[in-house]
């Protein structure tokens, strides 16, 4: 082994790069004196500085896991079409920043042409926020890029218009952790079944103390399964929520039938109007039918028609239902109320009703 | 042929069609690259993907894998169905951290796209859901080498595991007129100032900062980090009446008063008979609604800073939480400003480190502690703004009241300008 290859590279821990270097030189010379901005279509931002400096962004989806060849094609049109400059939204859009008007739709017509939708704006939906699935992750219940290509796929109208009431945000997770975190509608795994142990492999792969410990209801205690070290489950008790999944993978949580999709709506991330909010259970149990999750995506769009036709103005999803009330809101959707909408979990008796303000 | 030995994928064929841009199609590429060192990998790394869609069962387990240095910022992943899959057998990511705002050149982008297509898969996404660049697919001896790589260009592993996290920041200063304080300033000051938490894990758990320069909130801070620092101001809203006569002579007035009038949170705004708006500044809470909808009529004021926001998280082990007030402003002006900032971080990164058990949030730790316990770990006062209402119980002990009040009173004193008695 040569010298060069036997001693390691120190790191140079430069920590977060500094934007600067990378930055649109008109943002860079305006930086914190903007004043105002407009949308001079969907997709397109137009921000004015204090100073009268101008710059146009131009948002288009991608589908976030991103090939080398995707990429460059990317960069291409960035350098013939843009100014070299991109930057990606929290939601993986990507954005080019132009320093002139008249370069706007010639940036837009590249874009489509290589089939990148231009949109996700203003009061739009965006592009869906979601997590590795079984593409990366080491606990995934269903897949992520793969169910949201098809999500987006159908509500690809409503991504290049701005046509909703206020913002969409749909977010997906494959387990129960929620790494896609709140969305006014949420699709997350939700296990209906208690774990599969292979006593086995307990004693040599999980460390039983901290397991037991991961539990939000203490069901898991030690016990010794065929003369071997182990740990069962409460069943009684289970609340099927694979935390003991992660830190024990021998306590199998999926299940190619048991891990059903639950949709959620009006989380909110934004303090404007409402504080923001947690996402509500609406229906669980749906099947894990992927690649295009048909039952799941036949109720997500029922939801949005019926927001998009009768929530007023600038009201997200979680206020519109304030507004009408849930009992007005499962008419509507057509889905039904169940005791497992009735919050169980600490905290639950806030989630009541305790007035006589009652819905007709 | 090579395309005899590419696996079915029926499932996976049917992402390619439909308007929205397709990985799977991309993966396909990487695949089908003569020549490229990553081909075969992404054959079997299709053929894995497709076996799930199959099985509807995940086939990764985790490990051990570290760069020379650093204790985390690498996700393992080795195939449990290695046997039918072997050139996917290891498929580590990366997590690298991007500029604060998310800000590239496309040559920067070209730089990462050669250094993946030498030493990984070729699959890069932008970004993960903590924040990081994911450089996704990369076999065990290549991990050093593609890391190396980036860190020469300027790039530096983020976190994963126990540690400090990869943080990450609203566009901001950068392009949006709502920005109330240098959020990538603020960002790269305390990510920079304990990198070592975040290179060698050693906290009881994850702990995440998020920087949104109004309460707008784009990067979502509140719900999903520890320590989210939200912009705001202190002084008046800023209102061009001439503006907002345009506006309601464009909209009208039942779509003025019924879109932005009537959705004020606190009934602050009034639509005068002239068309113009009178704002009740005391009680405007700085949602940002009116601001966002009459966009060239209101602004922020002019005296700005930040709220801090402490504890947010998701589902494990208690349930969701939101962080809740914990300095109600902070000035962001001056350097001194940022210092005093980054102190104030580092002294909730070492409480969290003493107090919080194994596995917990520090939203976790301050509901058990009680949040009396951790402002007073923190030497900050309590303030109503803090709270949704007073405490509702009487379980508690109140024999030191007076003297708390007498306390409160001084505080308001001297914040008032006047001399304290006992000084």
């Amino acid at each position: 082994m040569s010298e060069a290859a036997a001693t390691p590279r120190e790191p140079d821990e430069v920590g977060v790069p500094n934007p600067f270097n990378y930055m649109h030189p008109v943002l860079k010379d305006n930086f914190g004196n903007w004043d105002w901005h407009d949308r001079p279509r969907p997709g397109v931002l137009h921000h004015v500085s204090k100073d009268g400096a101008e710059v146009w962004t131009v948002r288009a989806g991608t589908q976030r896991q991103m090939d080398v060849y995707t990429i460059r094609t990317l960069c291409d049109i960035g350098d013939k079409f843009a100014e070299g400059h991109v930057r990606f939204t929290t939601r993986s859009n990507i954005e080019y920043m132009v320093s002139k008007a008249d370069m706007v739709d010639p940036l837009i017509e590249a874009l489509e042409a290589e089939g990148y939708p231009i949109g996700g704006t203003g009061n739009s939906i965006s592009m869906i926020s979601h997590t590795q699935g079984w593409l990366h992750c080491d606990i995934p219940g269903t897949d992520a890029s793969g169910v949201v290509k098809g999500l987006m796929d159908m509500v690809h109208d409503e991504f290049v218009r701005e046509e909703m009431p206020n913002r969409v945000r749909i977010t997906t997770s494959c387990c129960q952790i929620n790494c896609g975190g709140q969305g006014d509608i949420a699709i997350n795994v939700q296990y209906t079944k208690p774990p599969k142990i292979n006593h086995d492999l307990v004693a040599a792969t999980c460390e039983r103390p901290s397991v037991v410990a991961r539990c939000p209801v203490a069901a898991i205690r030690p016990a010794m399964v065929n003369g071997k070290p182990s740990l069962e489950v409460d069943e009684k008790k289970c609340i099927c929520c694979g935390a003991c999944y992660p830190p024990c993978p021998p306590m199998q949580i999926n299940g190619e039938e048991s891990t059903k999709l639950a949709i959620w709506v009006g989380g909110k991330h934004s303090n404007a109007r409402s504080k923001p909010t947690f996402h509500k259970l609406v229906v669980a149990n749906l099947p894990n039918n992927a690649p295009h999750w048909p039952e799941v995506n036949e109720i997500v769009k029922k939801i949005l028609v019926c927001y998009k036709e009768n929530a007023k103005d600038f009201e997200r999803m979680g206020e519109w239902i304030e507004r009408i009330g849930w009992p007005r809101f499962f008419e509507m959707t057509e889905l039904a109320f169940t005791h497992h909408h009735l919050d169980t979990w600490t905290g639950a008796r806030k989630t009541m009703n305790m007035s006589a303000h009652i819905h007709f | 042929m090579a395309n005899n030995s590419h696996h079915e994928t029926p499932n996976l064929d049917q992402l390619e069609d439909g308007p929205w841009p397709s990985f799977v199609t991309g993966l396909k590429r990487l695949r089908d690259t003569k020549g490229a060192q990553y081909a075969p990998m992404m054959n079997d790394l299709l053929g894995q993907l497709e076996h799930s869609y199959q099985k509807r069962m995940g086939f990764w387990k985790g490990g051990t894998v570290s760069v020379f240095g650093y204790g985390g910022g690498i996700i393992p992943r080795f195939s449990e169905v290695a046997k039918d899959y072997p050139a996917s057998k290891e498929f580590h990511t990366l997590r690298i951290m991007p500029p604060a705002g998310n800000h590239y050149t496309t040559d920067v982008l070209r730089e990462m796209c050669d250094i993946w297509e030498e030493h990984g898969s070729g699959l890069i996404a932008f970004h993960g859901q903590s924040g990081d660049i994911m450089f996704q697919g990369c076999t065990t001896e290549n991990t050093q080498k593609a890391f190396d790589a980036l860190n020469k260009i300027g790039f530096d592993l983020g976190g994963a595991g126990p540690a400090l996290r990869t943080a990450m920041s609203c566009v901001g200063h950068a392009r949006c007129e709502m920005s109330c304080y240098d959020e990538q300033k603020a960002h790269r000051a305390i990510i920079d100032e304990y990198l070592d938490e975040m290179h060698r894990p050693a906290l009881p758990y994850k702990f995440k900062f998020k920087f949104s320069g109004c309460p707008n909130d784009c990067v979502n801070a509140i719900h999903r980090a520890d320590f989210a620092l939200i912009g705001t101001w202190r002084d008046d809203m800023k209102v061009d009446q001439e503006e907002v006569k345009k506006y309601v002579a464009e909209v009208g007035r039942k779509y003025t008063i019924d879109s932005v009038i009537s959705m004020c949170p606190t009934r602050a705004l009034s639509l005068n008979d002239d068309d113009t708006i009178d704002v009740d500044n005391k009680s405007c809470v700085r949602c940002m609604h009116c601001l966002n909808v009459m966009n060239k009529a209101l602004s922020p004021g002019d005296d700005k800073g930040a709220s801090i926001l402490m504890g947010g998280k998701r589902s494990l082990k208690v349930g969701d939480l939101m962080g809740t007030v914990i300095k109600p402003f902070i000035k962001l002006d001056t350097d001194e400003d940022y210092e005093e900032l980054v102190e104030f971080a580092g002294e909730c990164i070492d409480f969290f480190a003493e107090n919080a058990l194994e596995h917990e949030r520090i939203g976790e730790t301050i509901d058990r502690v009680g949040l009396p316990s951790f402002l007073e770990a923190m030497e900050v006062d309590p303030d109503p703004n803090m709270v949704n209402h007073p405490r509702t119980s009487s379980y508690v002990r109140t024999d030191d009241f007076t003297d708390e009040a007498d306390k409160y009173f001084e505080r308001k004193a001297r914040e008032a300008g006047l001399t304290v008695a006992a000084e």
